[in-house]
């Protein structure tokens, strides 16, 4: 069973003169496997939000259905081992943080006692120790965020859904939620969480799905999508000359007195080093260049044209695109 | 009761009780309350009737306001801040949610009215007054009212912005203590029609003069036991009439 399945999903708004009809998801299928770390990408105004409101019962769909552990979403049992951050959370800003996990806690039928002990561990994991009693309207962004986050874990939830967990947190809170939800996929628990900010998501995620545009245009495993997409190969030489390498008619940058030559097809590139050696080259390193989930979200984004070798000129040190490697 | 209910009330309580906004207007209760007895001073005849009467008449207005005024920021402010997503992502539902807040509100009457009770009890008492139990009949009385007022800027409340549910209402608090022009004004009209439409909204609205005793308790005539409960099952019927409707638009709201 999934620990959260979606199929077909869609929903539309109407404008405010009820006219237009805006179809923001437009068939959304999706599967999180248990006891994985999910990441959804995509750029704003994708749907990925409306996706979340959908799965969290915030939003009706138009069609489609949401399953969680095989039951549908939007029941209150289901919310029972869900937890759940929205985007920029806001909070009763009048409570504490103690009173507002307390709170929360009363929400699941949590008894008192056991609350107030999970709450106290829940202040410390998330980093908010010694400001446990302090009103929420003193919180800054960040330390919301970690409420937030400390509010979806109190009821220990088997699937966390996330709305852009890492929106607002400086490197130390990234690096602390990164952690944190790498120990909750090491407890079994699953994560889908949303984001825009590719970095973290590369860094933790098991399988990753591009939503673009309402619909999904790409979804797997992290790594194997990153396995089969080497972009190019580069080599990396000195001890050879500019005219010597312009013989080989490989495309070249000049960086710190190395040459960096960047080849499409790994068939050139032992043609290519045997050239330099042939010219009295040395040769420094050898490798391929893989796509990273930038990478391949940019490429999904622009119809798969992002990384496609172009002919530049050599030599400038500019960042790189892959040529058809040269004959020596 | 469940969970989610009471945790909703007691936030919702906690709400009010933390704002200033609330602790000014029963501060200003109880001062105009108080300064009943100037009146009396200035006016002749009983004092103490006068002192009553104007004393009550105070302490109704204010709670009127607390009651608007809370009632008509409850579920608007948890969907403008998005609070509301934190406790619907919860295993609570959406009608529990609303009898929570409701629940939280009248709790939070109850708080106000006690405290202006208690001190104008002790007020009277100050100027030679003894207990008087139509005083706290007219308490309870008004707390009926003030539930109903409560249930009535909750349901606006759920669908509209603050302002139109201040003036919504503010006038159907205006229009529950004329109803009574209602049954006469059909009396007049000559198309049959507007006649079953005037009858029907005597009906429909909120007849808050039911809940209104000042004149007998503060004259001391003779109130009909009938009356007071016919008004208590009605206040009852009123409420949660006005809840089922509140829950049945709010199930049916998208939170975008």
């Amino acid at each position: 069973m999934k620990a959260l399945e979606i199929k077909g999903l869609k929903k539309s708004f109407r404008s405010n003169f009820l006219i237009k009809k805006f179809h923001i998801l437009k068939g959304i299928d999706l599967e999180v496997e248990k006891g994985e770390i999910y990441g959804f990408l995509g750029p704003n105004g994708a749907g990925k939000t409306t996706t979340i409101k959908c799965i969290m019962g915030l939003l009706s769909p138009d069609a489609g259905e949401v399953l969680i552990d095989g039951e549908p979403a939007a029941t209150v049992k289901a919310r029972q081992r869900i937890g759940f951050l929205p985007e920029n959370p806001y909070f009763y800003d009048y409570l504490t943080a103690r009173e507002f996990l307390l709170f929360s806690a009363s929400l699941f039928n949590i008894p008192e006692k056991e609350a107030r002990d999970k709450v106290a561990a829940l202040i410390h994991r998330v980093g908010l120790s010694g400001h446990e009693d302090l009103k929420l309207r003193k919180f800054s962004k960040g330390m919301i965020q970690r409420l937030g986050l400390a509010q979806a874990l109190v009821n220990d939830p088997d699937l966390l859904i996330l709305d852009e967990p890492f929106s607002g947190l400086d490197p130390v809170g990234r690096k602390d939620l990164r952690t944190l939800i790498l120990s909750l996929r090491e407890q079994g628990k699953t994560v889908f969480f949303s984001s825009h900010i590719l970095q973290d998501m590369e860094l933790m995620v098991d399988r990753v799905g591009i939503i673009l545009d309402g619909a999904i245009r790409r979804q797997g495993r992290l790594s194997e999508m990153i396995a089969h997409s080497t972009q190019y190969h580069e080599v990396v030489c000195d001890r050879i000359s500019e005219k010597a390498l312009a013989r080989i008619q490989a495309n070249f940058a000049l960086r710190d007195g190395q040459f960096i030559l960047t080849l499409a097809s790994d068939a050139d590139v032992n043609l290519v080093v045997e050239s330099i050696i042939h010219n009295s080259g040395r040769i420094l390193a050898v490798h391929p260049v893989k796509m990273t989930l930038e990478d391949i979200f940019f490429s999904e984004m622009t119809g798969g044209s992002y990384g496609v070798p172009t002919s530049r000129s050599n030599g400038t040190g500019e960042p790189r695109r892959p040529a058809t490697g040269g004959k020596p | 009761m469940k969970p989610g209910i009471k945790g909703i009330a007691v936030n919702t309580f906690r709400e009010s009780a933390r704002n200033k906004m609330f602790y000014l207007l029963v501060f200003f209760g109880i001062l105009f309350a108080l300064s009943s007895k100037l009146v009396s001073f200035l006016t002749l005849g009983d004092a103490m009737k006068v002192l009553k009467d104007t004393g009550l008449a105070a302490i109704n207005f204010f709670c009127v306001l607390i009651a608007v005024f809370t009632g008509i920021n409850l579920v608007y402010k948890e969907i403008e801040r998005k609070t509301v997503f934190n406790i619907l992502s919860k295993p609570v539902s959406r009608d529990e949610f609303i009898v929570g807040k409701f629940l939280g509100l009248a709790l939070t009457m109850l708080t106000a009215l006690g405290a202006m009770a208690v001190i104008f009890f002790a007020f009277v008492a100050l100027n030679g007054g003894g207990f008087d139990l139509g005083i706290l009949l007219y308490f309870f009385m008004l707390y009926l009212e003030l539930l109903v007022i409560v249930a009535v800027s909750l349901l606006f409340s759920s669908f509209t912005t603050p302002i139109l549910a201040f003036i919504f209402t503010v006038s159907l608090y205006l229009i529950g203590h004329v109803m009574w022009t209602y049954n006469e004004f059909k009396n007049y009209l000559a198309i049959p029609l507007w006649r079953i439409f005037t009858q029907a909204l005597y009906y429909l609205l909120p007849n808050l003069a039911k809940f209104n005793i000042k004149n007998e308790v503060v004259l001391g005539t003779a109130l009909d036991p009938w009356s007071i409960l016919f008004s208590v099952l009605y206040a009852l019927a009123y409420v949660l009439a006005l809840l089922a409707l509140t829950v049945l638009i709010f199930r049916r709201r998208e939170f975008q």
